[in-house]
Formats: structure tokens, C-alpha cells, sequence
């Protein structure tokens, strides 16, 4: 019923979700593969060509198994790899104090509060388990619609506003 | 109190200047109570005074709220610019729902300008929760990201790009916390990012249901959170089960115990406004025995002649030295 972009769930997608351990390790697996064959790729096949394949790779993936909202930075791992930008309010440190009382959005009333759900499995995580707690930075809008695959690769995602560095290099 | 015709140079447009009134009084030790400005649909300061008259002389400070509910109201930062004006104490709450990030540093540059010392971080209610739900809804921030914006500006004296300020803010900066919502048993992680983030003060949601606060507060304490904020309980009077209903129905985040709205409902209709008010007290005097506790923090929508009663009768209405 619902019009919202955020409460797309793809059938089967939540049985995956509700794995999260299996879902880290994938996420850790492929990252330590990428992270090998990157440097080669670079080489081999124009920029432009390799942003287009990582793009549609993870529409396709991470559209089906996150509802990923292509923000271009993913957290999934810091977030009980339940996606943030699912969340209406677009939070990055949930959830808010809008909850209802059956756990369910203030938003979207029949969509799971997304942070709910995030902080569920990211207890139920091993290697990034409790991630969940750091302080996570602002959204950088710019890099919307690009891949954050590639954008961990080069290390954009990391870039946090100068301003912001001032406290957490403390 | 200065007449705020009078009020013409920024010398006096910034009564309280340096430090936060509220921050002293938490410090002191003092039990603290913060109440809540109905901000007035109008374009007269007239209305902002006459809304603000009940409460001043018992609290130590008076939130502005910033479009509650997602409702259009008089801006946060234009309701404690007049405050400041006058000699209150202004809590300027801001939310991130209407505002990006350039808006938000702006607008918290010029309410520092402006007299204001204390802000009050938020995320903010939804926009389909008010009456213009087909806005469009911002949220570029959230409220850990504004919290340590705010900081950030201050202790650094940088904008988030990293561009200079000629005079930092001086911010006594607050964050909300609503024990009551799922998930329950984590909400005390979130209060401790909220600290890390920035918060120096919190003011709960509405507390009706004591036990859930309590064990809130035990989780808290055992992280030693009790020690790094000041803590203050949300509290209102309801004025029947029926704005009880509509409360929990209604506003977003806000939950009621059964009890509470059965024992409203078995009340005659003449004594109800009373027994809301009794509930509130009944409520202030059981939280204030928690370990952690700070003060109180009352939110009486278009009711604020009831908050100075509340007050007096719940034992927390302290002499205020004359300025």
C-alpha cells in the first residue's frame, strides 16, 4: 500500500537479513576478494566502464537483498547489515523516538522500524558486532547514486567534512 | 524584567550573555525544572509573553519547540530570541526535519547571536505527523550529527567545512531520550552515543509509565552514564482519558499506560483536569528519588497556567535569586 522507496522488501530478502553472520562474512569475503583484484581492474578497463558494472552490480544485489538506496557510502556492516537508508528519516545513529510500541516505523506503520532490526542483528554479529555503536558521520549527498563499493576501493567514503575531523582525530 | 521595546542595541538583546543560566543551576545541584512554551500562531511578540508569563517564575528554563508535531508554529529561534529579550532563559530545540546543514549552523549562529545558551537537539516528528504532510521532509542530519555539529562549532570554532568563526557559540547542549519506545532494553546505547555525541543535558519524552523509566535509568547507571548528563523527566498533565487517547494515538512516540488513561476514565467529568494534574505530581515525586535524576522537564500543551500549581504542590519550586 505503502508509496515509500524505503519499504520495498524484495520476497526472501528478510530470510537473508535474518542471517546476518552469514551475511558478514559474504560482505568480508568479497571486500578481501575486490580489494585483491581492484588494483588489476583499475588497469585493465576504463574508469568509466568499471563505475558502470559496480553500479549495476549492487542495484541488482544489494537492491534485492537491502532495498539499497544507493547512498553511494555503505554502513551495512555497522548497521546489523540492515540498511540506514531505509530508515524515512534517513538516520545514520538510530533509531528515534518514534517507535511504536509494536516496533513498527512512525512513518511507514506496517514497515519493521529499520533500527529496530539493526540493533537485533547487530547482536546476533561476531566480527562487526557492536559496530552499531559508533558515531556515524553525516550523509555526504554528493555521492548519491554512485557506487560505494568503489568508493571504499579509492577511500572517498572514508572523507569526512574537515570540520568534523576535528574532533574525532582527538 | 527589561521591557523588550527598550531593547535596541545587541548589548541588550543579549541579557544573559555568557554562560547558560539552566547550566549553573544543574551544577549547583539544584533539581531543575524546564517547561514547555506553547509557541503561538501568530506574527505578535505580544503572543509569545503572554504564553510564557505562567512559567517563568517557576523554571529554570522554557523550551521553544520547533514545529512540534509537524505542525507550523512561531519559529524556535524567533520564540528565545523574544525570551532572551525579555530575561527568560530560552531552550531553543532544534529539529532536523525542515532544515539541511547549512540552514542548521546558520540558524544556530544567529540564536547564540540572539541571547541563546541552551539547545535542545532533535531529530524531529515526521511531517505525515502534522498538518501539512504532503511537505517535503528533510532530515540531511540527524540528531547526533547536529549534536556534534554544535559542539564542533563551539569547542573547535570551525563550521563543519572547516571555515573559521570569528566568535564561537557558547551552547549548553541538550538531547532528548524516549525510555519508552522499543527497543526498550537499548535505549540506554543510544543515550550513550547521544553523551558521546555531545549531549551535556536530556529531556526525556513524557514519563506515565515509572517503571519502565526506572529500569532505564538502572542501565544507565550501570554504564555510569548518571554521572556525564543531567537528566530531566518529561512530565504532563493530561487533561482527560480522551487527550490521553488522542496523546498515544496520535503523537508520535508517546506512550500512556492503560491504567493511567482507565483511572482519567473512572474519574467524574468535573475532577478530571484535577486528577491529571495529581497523576503529574504523583509522577514528579517518584522519579525524583531516582539515582540520575536532574529535574523535571513539564510539558502542559495549552495548559501552562497548571504548571506553576504543579510545581509548588510537587515540592520542587526553589527561591530564585533576584537578578
Amino acid at each position: 500500500m505503502s508509496s515509500f522507496a524505503e519499504s520495498k522488501r524484495m520476497p526472501g530478502s528478510e530470510w537473508f537479513k535474518n542471517r546476518p553472520r552469514s551475511l558478514e562474512g559474504v560482505y568480508a569475503g568479497s571486500k578481501s576478494v575486490l580489494q585483491l583484484l581492484y588494483p588489476v581492474l583499475k588497469r585493465i578497463l576504463p574508469a568509466r566502464f568499471t563505475e558502470r558494472v559496480f553500479v549495476w552490480s549492487e542495484e541488482v544485489t544489494k537492491g534485492y537483498l537491502f532495498n539499497c538506496q544507493m547512498c553511494g557510502q555503505c554502513i551495512l556492516h555497522s548497521t546489523g547489515m540492515t540498511c540506514p537508508m531505509n530508515c524515512p528519516k534517513n538516520l545514520r545513529n538510530g533509531p528515534c523516538g518514534g517507535v511504536r510500541q509494536n516496533g513498527h516505523c512512525e512513518v511507514i506503520p506496517e514497515m519493521p522500524c529499520v533500527w529496530v532490526q539493526a540493533w537485533q542483528r547487530d547482536a546476533q554479529m561476531g566480527r562487526y558486532g557492536g559496530e552499531i555503536q559508533l558515531l556515524q558521520p553525516p550523509v555526504n549527498r554528493a555521492l548519491q547514486n554512485s557506487s560505494a563499493w568503489l568508493n571504499q576501493l579509492e577511500g572517498v567514503d572514508a572523507q569526512r567534512p574537515s570540520g568534523w575531523s576535528t574532533i574525532e582525530l582527538e | 524584567m527589561a521591557n523588550p521595546d527598550q531593547a535596541s542595541s545587541a548589548g541588550e538583546w543579549a541579557l544573559h550573555g555568557g554562560e547558560s543560566h539552566l547550566r549553573q543551576v544543574l551544577e549547583a545541584g539544584h533539581f531543575a525544572v524546564t517547561a514547555e512554551l506553547n509557541a503561538p500562531d501568530s506574527a505578535d511578540a505580544e503572543d509569545v509573553y503572554a504564553n510564557v508569563a505562567e512559567l517563568g517564575d517557576v523554571c529554570d528554563g522554557i523550551n521553544a519547540t520547533d514545529g512540534s508535531g509537524a505542525n507550523c508554529h512561531m519559529s524556535s529561534v524567533a520564540c528565545c530570541a523574544l525570551m532572551a529579550r525579555a530575561g527568560y532563559e530560552p531552550v531553543l530545540q532544534m529539529g532536523c526535519r525542515d532544515r539541511n546543514r547549512i540552514a542548521i549552523q546558520g540558524d544556530l549562529l544567529g540564536a547564540a547571536a540572539l541571547g541563546v545558551r541552551n539547545v535542545l537537539c532533535l531529530t524531529g516528528d515526521d511531517v505525515s505527523a502534522g498538518d501539512q504532510p504532503e511537505a517535503r521532509r528533510v532530515f540531511d542530519f540527524d540528531a547526533l550529527h547536529l549534536l556534534r555539529t554544535a559542539q564542533i562549532m563551539r569547542d573547535q570554532g570551525v563550521l563543519l567545512s572547516g571555515r573559521k568563526l570569528t566568535t564561537p557559540p557558547e551552547f549548553f547542549l541538550g538531547a532528548a531520550a524516549n525510555p519508552f519506545v522499543p527497543p526498550q532494553d537499548l535505549r540506554h546505547l543510544r543515550l550513550a552515543k547521544k553523551i558521546e555525541a555531545g549531549a551535556q543535558f536530556i529531556q526525556t519524552q513524557y514519563c506515565y509509565d515509572v517503571p519502565i523509566f526506572e529500569a532505564f535509568m538502572r542501565r544507565a547507571r550501570d554504564m555510569g552514564l548518571h554521572e556525564k548528563v543531567y537528566l530531566l523527566v518529561g512530565v504532563g498533565p493530561l487533561r482527560s482519558e480522551r487527550a490521553a487517547e488522542f496523546m498515544r494515538s496520535r503523537v508520535p512516540g508517546v506512550h500512556i499506560p492503560d491504567a493511567v488513561v482507565d483511572r482519567l476514565a473512572k474519574t467524574p467529568r468535573k475532577g478530571k483536569r484535577e486528577e491529571g494534574i495529581r497523576i503529574c505530581v504523583e509522577i514528579i515525586e517518584e522519579v525524583k528519588q531516582i539515582e540520575g535524576v536532574h529535574g523535571v522537564h513539564i510539558m502542559a500543551y495549552r495548559q501552562e497556567e497548571t504548571v506553576p500549581e504543579i510545581v509548588e504542590r510537587a515540592g520542587i519550586l526553589r527561591e530564585k535569586p533576584k537578578e
